[in-house]
C-alpha cells in the first residue's frame, strides 16, 4: 500500500515537473543573457493555445508541437525586440507580454471555438498503456514525446551555457555587456536569440500541459510560469539547481494530489510554499548566489 | 524659452497620442479579424460608454479602483521601485475591509464605520506593501520578484480564508458589511447615473490621488523619497535615511492600493467575493505609465482604461470583450517604446 503511494507520488512528481522545468530553463536562458523575463507564464499559455489550435487545424500532433513552439518564439521575440532594440525596461515589457498572452488567449479561444473556457479536445500523443496502476502511469509519462524534449532541454541547456561559444557569449552579454561588446560580441543579437530560445523552452511547458489535458483551457497554466521563475531565483540562475528546485516544487504538488483524500492538508497554503521559499531565497541571496550582473543593463546606455 | 516649454509638453504628450492611435488601430484590426465592421464596433464601444448617462456612470465606476492602483504604482515609482504587487495588496485589503465591515455592530453610524473600514484597508494594504520594501531595504531583494511572489501568496491566503470560515457557508463571498460602512451610490443624487455602480469612492479616489502627490512634493519625507529614486547613493551621502524612505514608499503604495477596496467592497458589492477587483492592480501599472507621474495624468489614464473596460462589455455581443484587455497590453508597450524614443530624441537635441 505505502509502496504504491510512493510510486504514484514519484510518477506524479515527474509528470508535474515538466512544465516547471521548461519554464525555469527558459527563464535561466533569458536572464543569463541579461534580459529580465517575468512573462514565462504568458509564454507558456500562448504556446499551449497555439499548439492546440494548430493540432486541431491540421489534425497532427507533431504539427501542433511545431505551432506551439512557433507561438512561443514569436511572442518571446516581441519581448526581445521591445527590450533589446526598443530599450524598454524588461519588467514593463514583461507585464505587457503577460497581459497580452492572458487576454489574447481568451480572445482567440472565443474567436476560434466560441468558448470562454476551453478548446475542443485533441488526440495529442497517446503512447503507452492505458490503466490506472503506477507502472502504466510511469510508462505514459516516459513515452510522452514532449517530456523527451524537456529531458533534452535539461541536459542541453547547462551544456549550451557552459560548453558552447554561443553559451559563452550569452553569459558574457548577461554578466558584463560592455566588456562583451568591446570583445566584439553582438550583445543585442545574442540576447534576442537567447530570449527566442527561452520562448521555445516555455512553449514545451505549455504544450505539455495542453497535450496532457488533451485540450486548451483558459488560464490553464495557473501561475506555473511564476513557479518556474521562482525556481530560477531560488537556484541562483543556475540551470541544474533550477531543475532540482522544480522537482521539489512538483513533489509538493504531487503530495497534495496523492494525500488530499488521506490527510487534511490546507492545500491553498501548500500552494504558496514555492513563493514563500523564493522570498526567503531572495532575502538571503547576498551570500553566494546572485543575479547576472548585467541583468537589464544595455552595453551602450546612451546610443 | 516659451517655445522650449511648449516642445517639452509636446514630448510628454506624444507617447500618449501614439498609444491611443495604436489602441484604436488594434481594436479595428481585432474587430475586422473577428468579421465585424471596425467603424461600427468603435461606434458601439462609444455608445456603451460615453454615449449614455448610465454608460458614463459605469466608466467612472470602472475607473475608480484604477485611480487608486495607478496612484499606488506611481507612488512607489517615485522612489524608483516597481510595485507589481498592487494586485495582492488590493485582494488582502478588500478581504480584511469586508470582514471588519461585517463584524461591526449592526447600527454603527457611518461616521464611525466608514473611517474604521477605510483604516483597515489602508493598514492591511500598507503592511503588505511594506513587506517588499523591507526586503529591499534590509536584504537588497528585488521588489519586482518579491511583489510577484507576494501576489501569489496573497491569493493563497484569500482562498484559504474563504474556504476556512471567512465566506458564508457554501459560497465564496463574505457576509454583508453593515449599512454604515457602505459608500453611497452617486446615482442617489444624480438620477441620470441611477443603476450604475459609481459611488462616493470616486471623489475619494481623486482626492486621495491628488493628496498623495501633494504630500510627495511638499513634505520632507516625500521629497526625500523622490531623491532616493533619482540616486540612492547620492541621497545617502546627503544624509537621507534611504532604507526608511524605501519602506515608506512601498508602504504608501500598498496603502493607496488597499483603498481600492472602497470602490468594490464598500461602494459596489457590500461584501468581498473571490476575484472581486482582480486585474485592477496590473491595470494600475498601465495607468501609472500613461499618467506620467502627475495626479491629473493618473486620473485621466484611469478614465481611459475604465472606458476600455466598459467598452469591452458593450461590444461583447459582437466582439469578445477580451479585445479591450489586449488593448491594455498594446498601450503599455507603445507608451513605453515612445517614451524611450522621446527621451533619446531629447538627449540628441541637448548634445547637438
Amino acid at each position: 500500500m505505502s509502496g504504491s503511494v510512493g510510486a504514484t507520488m514519484a510518477v506524479e512528481t515527474l509528470r508535474m515537473s515538466v512544465p516547471y522545468v521548461c519554464a525555469a530553463l527558459g527563464g535561466v536562458v533569458s536572464e543569463r543573457s541579461g534580459v529580465v523575463n517575468i512573462a514565462l507564464d504568458g509564454l507558456m499559455l500562448a504556446s499551449a493555445l497555439g499548439g492546440v489550435a494548430t493540432a486541431i487545424a491540421t489534425g497532427s500532433a507533431v504539427a501542433g508541437v511545431a505551432g506551439g513552439v512557433a507561438t512561443g518564439v514569436l511572442l518571446a521575440l516581441l519581448h526581445a525586440v521591445v527590450v533589446v532594440r526598443g530599450r524598454v525596461d524588461g519588467i514593463v515589457s514583461g507585464v505587457a507580454i503577460q497581459l497580452l498572452a492572458a487576454a489574447g488567449t481568451r480572445f482567440t479561444l472565443r474567436a476560434l471555438y466560441d468558448s470562454a473556457s476551453n478548446s475542443p479536445s485533441i488526440e495529442g500523443f497517446r503512447l503507452g498503456p492505458a490503466g490506472a496502476g503506477a507502472t502504466e502511469a510511469l510508462a505514459r509519462v516516459l513515452l510522452d514525446p514532449i517530456a523527451w524534449l524537456a529531458l533534452v532541454a535539461v541536459a542541453g541547456v547547462p551544456w549550451l551555457l557552459r560548453s558552447t561559444r554561443f553559451g559563452l557569449r550569452l553569459r558574457g552579454a548577461g554578466e558584463n555587456p560592455e566588456a562583451a561588446a568591446a570583445a566584439g560580441v553582438n550583445v543585442g543579437a545574442v540576447r534576442i536569440a537567447a530570449v527566442a530560445l527561452s520562448g521555445a523552452l516555455c512553449a514545451l511547458g505549455g504544450l505539455h500541459l495542453a497535450f496532457d489535458q488533451h485540450r486548451f483551457e483558459s488560464g490553464m497554466t495557473g501561475g506555473r510560469g511564476f513557479i518556474g521563475l521562482a525556481a530560477v531565483i531560488v537556484a541562483g540562475w543556475r540551470p541544474g539547481r533550477a531543475v532540482l528546485a522544480c522537482l521539489g516544487f512538483a513533489a509538493l504538488d504531487a503530495a497534495q494530489i496523492v494525500l488530499q483524500d488521506r490527510v487534511a492538508v490546507a492545500h491553498e497554503l501548500l500552494q504558496a510554499l514555492p513563493y514563500v521559499a523564493t522570498l526567503v531565497a531572495i532575502a538571503g541571496l547576498t551570500r553566494g548566489a546572485r543575479a547576472p550582473a548585467g541583468l537589464g543593463r544595455h552595453p551602450d546606455p546612451h546610443p | 524659452m516659451r517655445r522650449a516649454k511648449l516642445r517639452g509638453l509636446g514630448a510628454g504628450a506624444w507617447p500618449v497620442v501614439t498609444a491611443l492611435a495604436a489602441a484604436v488601430l488594434v481594436l479595428d484590426l481585432l474587430a475586422w479579424g473577428y468579421g465585424e465592421a471596425p467603424l461600427a464596433t468603435l461606434g458601439r464601444a462609444f455608445a456603451g460608454t460615453w454615449g449614455t448617462p448610465y454608460g458614463i456612470g459605469q466608466v467612472l465606476f470602472k475607473a475608480t479602483p484604477l485611480v487608486f492602483a495607478g496612484a499606488s504604482v506611481a507612488f512607489a515609482l517615485r522612489a524608483g521601485l516597481f510595485n507589481i504587487g498592487a494586485e495582492g495588496q488590493i485582494a488582502l485589503a478588500s478581504l480584511a475591509a469586508a470582514l471588519v465591515g461585517a463584524s461591526l455592530p449592526a447600527h454603527t453610524p457611518a461616521a464611525v464605520a466608514l473611517p474604521c473600514v477605510c483604516l483597515v484597508a489602508t493598514v492591511v494594504g500598507g503592511a503588505y506593501g511594506a513587506v517588499p520594501g523591507v526586503l529591499r531595504a534590509r536584504f537588497g531583494a528585488h521588489e519586482v520578484i518579491a511583489t510577484l511572489m507576494l501576489n501569489r501568496i496573497a491569493s493563497a491566503i484569500v482562498s484559504w480564508s474563504l474556504a476556512h470560515g471567512a465566506a458564508l457557508h457554501g459560497t465564496v463571498r463574505t457576509a454583508d458589511v453593515v449599512a454604515g460602512a457602505r459608500l453611497t451610490s452617486l446615482g442617489t443624487w444624480l438620477p441620470a447615473w441611477r443603476g450604475s455602480a459609481v459611488s462616493l469612492a470616486l471623489p475619494l479616489a481623486v482626492g486621495v490621488c491628488f493628496a498623495a502627490f501633494a504630500w510627495g512634493r511638499s513634505s520632507r519625507a516625500g521629497r526625500e523619497i523622490a531623491w532616493v529614486g533619482l540616486g540612492a547613493r547620492a541621497s545617502a551621502a546627503q544624509g537621507v535615511p534611504v532604507a526608511r524612505r524605501l519602506v515608506q514608499a512601498m508602504a504608501g503604495a500598498g496603502a493607496l492600493a488597499g483603498l481600492a477596496a472602497t470602490s468594490t467592497v464598500l461602494g459596489y458589492k457590500g461584501y468581498y467575493e473571490a476575484g472581486l477587483g482582480a486585474g485592477a492592480g496590473f491595470a494600475g501599472i498601465a495607468v501609472a505609465l500613461l499618467g506620467r507621474g502627475h495626479a491629473l495624468g493618473i486620473v485621466l489614464a484611469a478614465l481611459l482604461f475604465g472606458t476600455l473596460d466598459q467598452a469591452g462589455l458593450s461590444i461583447n455581443a459582437r466582439v469578445p470583450r477580451e479585445a479591450m484587455d489586449v488593448l491594455q497590453a498594446v498601450v503599455i508597450l507603445v507608451v513605453a517604446l515612445a517614451d524611450v524614443a522621446a527621451r533619446d530624441a531629447a538627449r540628441r537635441e541637448a548634445t547637438t
